[in-house]
């Protein structure tokens, strides 16, 4: 085939896609890619939490409630770690440095399941001896290790966030995309079924929903539960932003060239209106997964959450709501440090995000 | 039979009382491999005449209150939705005035046209097909070029990608609204160039809309000259330009620069178009034209043939087409 007169003679350059460039700009920004570095420790944490944890979550010391932090220390090139005595009834211990053991690494002790199905008991560190407990943060009233519940907790608390948008974002894309393309009466009677969602108090949602499920779910259930709730009020606000921009990219004119090409409107909400609010989408969902853990929380606080012996974030800071234990044992609010630390890393990576896709910046 | 015939078509925009008509009983037909050009100002309908061939004029707002679009002798007013989605680039392609905008800038161009392909050739999207397609319109080193993002590309490089999109269905008839306006004037021609190349050797009709006189004597087979919502004349392209008969299209030729002669003062057409909804009673251009008579401001002219193929709305067409 002959080919028609070519106009330019210039070799195309290597060619980055929206992505590649959306990457160069993020990884100049150091706040937002420490965040980001934070986010994915954290995350490879909580997927080997059963590893990392020196003790099961639901492995009880009857002779360590409200134990202190207890640290191995390093003498002759090995950590030990001493003997922990009971002083008296008032849960005050004493470390006998003369009495220690070795702190072992890949020492087997409790049973777990690593990613739910692979059954091993090999932990990163322990002692293999209760007489001699490793509690970094200390123990809570029942005598359990918190860092290890805050270990297990993390499974819970940052997965919830990301399975929460999954659910709620992809429903309010959907959404949203049909009722901003189509407009008109669609797109009225959608908005307003938005807005009924939207107008009913959170909280109360929340509770009033709850109280739909029987009490008595396995912690599965209520970790689906949870997201369910949670995504059920979030998707509206998604929806809405959604709608605003398939209304304005509806009238694009590459638009009406799919259409004149004969693509369906679903495919054109698929290929065409979705695909470019995508760059709105990553960062608002970044930025939203702090809003999930959150929740989280306060359901769990609220007792109508993640319930015991299962631990959360969240459940674990029902028991520093007694301010005579928070005096005594401060160690009992770690888990909002955590909480803290994860929802700062978001925000920080989210901005970074928002101002890595403005690319008028 | 005629590849695509109007036969009085009328448009609405709105219903009932606030009904505005924006096509009043336009009648016209394109044979296969002919090129036809829509020529008239801004606003008086060329582009909704042209996307009514594939009723791509959203409904509502829009409102088809009657005559017959006939595709290969079939209503494509009575189509439904699956049919019409067939003959959309499966018959006629279109092509538009932004090329920057027409492109989804999210999508490799490759893509883009793999996705024309899928449509209507399933068989033939694959790269192969895409690279002959970005030859065939002569852009250099396709193999390359089919990874682009459209932001990656000149305006007048973004439009070839689009006229390959448009032509991987393998239309009959190539609907090109105002193609060239947002392009500079040497990839103007060069575009034009093309469109004529490609239509000689795939044979595809094209419809093309401009308010630009200049490239229609280059281009056309034939010419509708538009006026607020009605062809006011219907003509050969080489007969149109040499002798215009109705006032309009005299006035628009005479607002074309010219190259040769004395440097006059570049003569318009005093006042606007007529806004929708607010047509003169009479004839429509009435209220601008150099030659109007008292009788016209009440009397709508109607579109008759005067010459063998040449069509005016000007009820004073005969007296008036010996005048200079």
């Amino acid at each position: 085939m002959e080919t028609a007169v070519p106009i330019s003679i210039t070799e195309p350059r290597m060619s980055l896609s929206p992505w590649q460039l959306f990457w160069q700009r993020l990884k100049r920004r150091k706040i937002a890619m420490a965040g980001g570095i934070i986010l994915i420790f954290l995350y490879f944490i909580a997927l080997f939490a059963g590893f990392f944890a020196p003790y099961r979550y639901d492995r009880i010391d009857k002779n360590g409630f409200f134990h202190s932090p207890v640290w191995p220390r390093l003498e002759h090139f090995h950590f030990v770690v001493a003997r922990s005595e009971q002083t008296s009834g008032n849960f005050i211990y004493r470390e006998n440095w003369n009495d220690t053991k070795p702190l072992h690494f890949f020492i087997r002790g409790d049973e777990y399941k690593l990613f739910g199905f692979i059954s091993t008991s090999v932990h990163l560190f322990g002692t293999g001896d209760d007489n001699y407990p490793v509690y970094l943060i200390g123990a809570d009233q029942f005598g359990r290790d918190v860092f290890s519940r805050i270990l297990y907790g993390a499974q819970i608390s940052l997965s919830i966030g990301i399975v929460g948008i999954l659910l709620s974002f992809s429903f309010g894309m959907i959404i949203g995309g049909i009722s901003g393309y189509f407009a008109g009466a669609t797109d009225a009677f959608i908005m307003r079924l938005c807005e009924l969602i939207m107008s009913v108090p959170a909280l109360y949602l929340i509770i009033s929903l709850r109280g739909t499920f029987p009490p008595d779910l396995s912690s599965s259930k209520v970790y689906a539960m949870i997201v369910v709730i949670l995504s059920f009020i979030g998707w509206a606000s998604m929806a809405r932003v959604i709608r605003g921009m398939a209304l304005s990219l509806r009238q694009q004119q590459f638009v009406l060239a799919a259409r004149s090409l004969g693509q369906s409107h679903l495919r054109i909400i698929a290929r065409h209106v979705l695909p470019n609010t995508f760059s709105y989408v990553i960062v608002a969902a970044t930025l939203s997964v702090p809003y999930y853990i959150l929740g989280e929380v306060v359901l769990s606080f609220l007792g109508v959450g993640i319930q015991e012996p299962q631990a959360s974030w969240g459940n674990m800071l029902t028991a520093a709501e007694n301010t005579e234990y928070l005096q005594s044992f401060p160690w009992l609010l770690a888990p909002s440090a955590a909480i803290f630390i994860t929802v700062l890393a978001f925000n920080f990576l989210g901005d970074g995000l928002r101002d890595a896709a403005d690319t008028k910046s | 039979m005629n590849l695509l015939e109007i036969k009085n078509l009328k448009m609405d925009f709105g219903k009932n009382s606030e009904a505005l008509r924006a096509i009043d009983g336009i009648s016209f037909a394109i044979g296969a491999g002919e090129t036809v050009c829509l020529v008239g100002e801004s606003g008086c309908g060329k582009s909704v005449t042209a996307l009514s061939i594939a009723k791509l004029v959203p409904t509502p707002p829009a409102n088809y209150v009657g005559g017959e679009i006939l595709l290969n002798g079939r209503d494509v007013l009575k189509m439904s939705s699956r049919e019409l989605r067939e003959i959309r680039g499966g018959v006629v392609s279109y092509i538009f005035q932004e090329p920057g905008a027409s492109l989804n800038p999210v999508f490799r161009i490759g893509n883009q046209i793999k996705e024309s392909l899928k449509l209507h050739r399933p068989e033939k999207a694959n790269d192969a097909e895409v690279i002959r397609l970005l030859k065939l319109v002569g852009i250099p080193a396709p193999e390359s070029r089919i990874r682009n993002y459209p932001f990656e590309m000149s305006g007048g490089m973004q439009q070839r990608v689009m006229i390959a999109m448009a032509l991987a269905s393998e239309p009959k008839l190539l609907v090109a609204d105002e193609p060239t306006t947002a392009l500079d004037v040497t990839i103007q021609a060069q575009i034009l160039d093309l469109l004529r190349d490609l239509k000689q050797r795939l044979g595809m009709a094209i419809l093309l809309i401009t308010h630009n006189l200049g490239i229609v004597g280059d281009m056309a087979d034939r010419v509708a000259v538009m006026y607020a919502g009605q062809i006011v004349e219907l003509a050969p392209a080489k007969e149109l330009l040499r002798k215009p008969f109705h006032p309009y299209t005299r006035a628009l030729m005479n607002s074309v620069p010219k190259l040769q002669g004395n440097a006059e003062r570049l003569s318009a057409i005093p006042g606007n178009v007529p806004r929708i909804g607010n047509f003169p009673k009479g004839c429509r251009f009435y209220p601008r034209c150099p030659s109007a008579k008292p009788e016209c401001e009440n009397q709508m002219p109607e579109l008759v043939e005067i010459e063998p193929n040449r069509w005016v709305r000007c009820s004073y067409a005969k007296e008036l087409r010996n005048v200079p």
